[in-house]
């Protein structure tokens, strides 16, 4: 087990994937010569030459649909979106034709598609470059969307995509690409699609958070502990779509107090859709309603001071975990 | 399993699947070749462009046959692209391209032979404009055709009837007579009735179908 950041983590998912399937490649902007806007990909064109590090001109909704009809006669793409801000280019591509051409043969096409890149919350990068967009992905049945937090989640989640038959939307982070963490070298260690994991175990309260809030949970989780004797439980769901809700559940019924923590506007968001099935499938163990944390229901300003504003705070986290305790 | 993958209800939003397929004909060094139909409705679209792009800079061996039967919808060509001249956007993605007489069944066989013959042989793309016409209204709520266009017009079209045209040339040709010609008309439309039968005698899918076949 090696100590190795988020982006080498990705790199070592790929490039096990690439050496185990011929049919497996990757084809995106800047992903070879370049060695990735994000430096993810760095290394593979030399590993793999031009064939299967496939660089392309600035055209989402192509090379996106390039993807899907080479997965439609047997290959197995990875489209890198530069950033998934740039994938809303090619969401006819992606809702209309990846997600849905399976069903609309009635079985006969799989579409064996990882597509990935970062998103959410960034550093000043401002509205067009930093944004959550899971739940838009997740509202698609025959997608799976999938947000990994640690370097291990990284690496073992995204071999689990390649070698899975569906369209999966593999959603990264530029603020974790350097986060390290340990990381088994085991070519075949794998993290299976649509199983979460309890990250930090509590007693009082259950925090359901994923990617980058579940860092900033883990430190108020810290904090209240030291300060409150609040013994808070992290659960991080890891692939929203499937959801492991059975994990979540459990936590639940264990602590009966929870809170849903996104980065992205509240408003239809994963928090509503998580607070949704609690509600509904554990009403009777609830001690309290589940408290939502979400962004500010604007775009992400440029300006440093606005953009701490819009996205949840640590301060914003512990006040909704005391309040919680206090019910 | 006869290399049909489907028919794709936006508008250009297929032809870059049809580029996805040529990339994996040329990954798997396979002499195969893509065919990708589409009208000239697809023209305006930026997919349109993406694909022709993509084909053209890696020489994916894709034949984009446009259908250009001059309306989409009940939007007339020249209200659409300012280049009506569909076969000239191969150009501009350094492909051949070549317009040809879609009323012509022979025609539209020799300029699609040829184009494939050239993605099999150079993995090359070719941009077909097939020059045709639609006598019907776009859809069923459109039955007359009548408000984007002239009567007049349709009946002049309608003198261009491809299966007609065949029929009078395979005539003069002596490879056609009247018999033959009966037996024919009566052989498709035998066709058409059976499959209009099979359809209208299977039975409707069962509830478990909704959800079956989201994920694979």
């Amino acid at each position: 087990m090696a100590v190795i950041t988020y982006r080498e983590a990705l790199n070592h998912a790929l490039r096990e994937e690439m050496e185990r399937d011929d049919r497996v490649f990757l084809v995106g902007e800047e992903v070879g010569v370049y060695g990735g806007a994000y430096k993810v990909s760095q290394g593979l064109l030399e590993k793999f030459g031009e064939r299967r590090v496939v660089d392309t001109p600035i055209c989402e909704s192509g090379f996106t649909g390039v993807g899907i009809g080479s997965a439609m006669v047997g290959l197995r793409p990875i489209v890198e979106m530069m950033t998934f801000n740039f994938a809303l280019v090619a969401l006819d591509q992606i809702v209309n034709h990846a997600a849905k051409l399976f069903y609309m043969s009635g079985g006969q096409f799989p579409i064996p598609l990882v597509i990935r890149g970062p998103g959410g919350p960034a550093h000043q990068l401002a509205a067009q470059h930093s944004q959550s967009m899971e739940s838009y992905f997740c509202h698609v049945p025959g997608l799976k969307v999938v947000r990994p937090t640690s370097p291990r989640d990284a690496k073992g989640l995204l071999k689990s995509s390649i070698r899975d038959d569906n369209p999966v939307i593999f959603i990264e982070s530029e603020t974790l690409y350097g986060v390290k963490g340990e990381v088994p070298d085991d070519a075949d260690f794998l993290i299976p699609l649509g199983v979460a994991e309890v990250k930090r175990e509590g007693r009082d309260v259950t925090a359901v958070a994923y990617s980058g809030m579940y860092y900033r949970v883990l430190e108020a989780a810290e904090e209240v502990e030291k300060t409150d004797g609040i013994s808070v439980e992290i659960v991080d769901p890891r692939t929203l779509r499937p959801m492991d809700t059975e994990t979540i559940l459990a936590s639940v019924r264990k602590t009966h107090r929870v809170l849903v923590a996104e980065s992205g506007a509240g408003f239809a968001g994963m928090g509503s859709e998580i607070a949704s099935f609690i509600t509904e499938s554990a009403f009777d163990d609830l001690d309290a309603p589940v408290t939502r944390i979400f962004g500010a229901n604007a775009p992400m300003p440029y300006a440093r001071n606005l953009e701490r504003l819009k996205t949840p705070s640590k301060e914003r986290i512990i006040d909704a975990i005391r309040k919680l305790c206090s019910v | 399993s006869i290399n049909f993958l489907g028919g794709h209800a936006i508008v250009g939003g297929y032809l870059p699947i049809a580029a996805g397929v040529g990339f994996a004909f040329r990954y798997e060094d396979r002499a195969r070749v893509i065919l990708c139909v589409f009208g000239d409705g697809s023209v305006p679209q930026g997919e349109f462009h993406e694909s022709m792009n993509l084909a053209g800079l890696w020489k994916l061996p894709v034949v984009f046959i446009c259908e250009n039967n001059r309306y989409a919808m009940g939007t007339a060509i020249q209200r659409a692209l300012a280049q009506t001249d569909i076969s000239k956007f191969a150009a501009a993605y350094a492909m051949p391209g070549e317009a040809c007489d879609g009323m012509d069944v022979l025609a539209v066989r020799e300029c699609v032979g040829r184009a494939v013959a050239r993605a099999r042989e150079s993995k090359a793309p070719t941009l077909v404009e097939a020059r045709t016409y639609r006598f019907r209204g776009h859809s069923m709520r459109d039955p007359a055709a009548a408000v984007y266009r002239t009567k007049e017009e349709v009946e002049e079209e309608k003198r261009r009837d491809p299966i007609l045209g065949l029929r009078e040339r395979l005539r003069g040709a002596g490879a056609l007579d009247e018999a033959a010609w009966q037996a024919l008309v009566e052989r498709v439309e035998a066709r058409v009735n059976d499959a209009v039968e099979f359809a209208e005698a299977s039975p409707e899918p069962p509830a478990e179908w909704l959800t079956a076949d989201v994920y694979a």
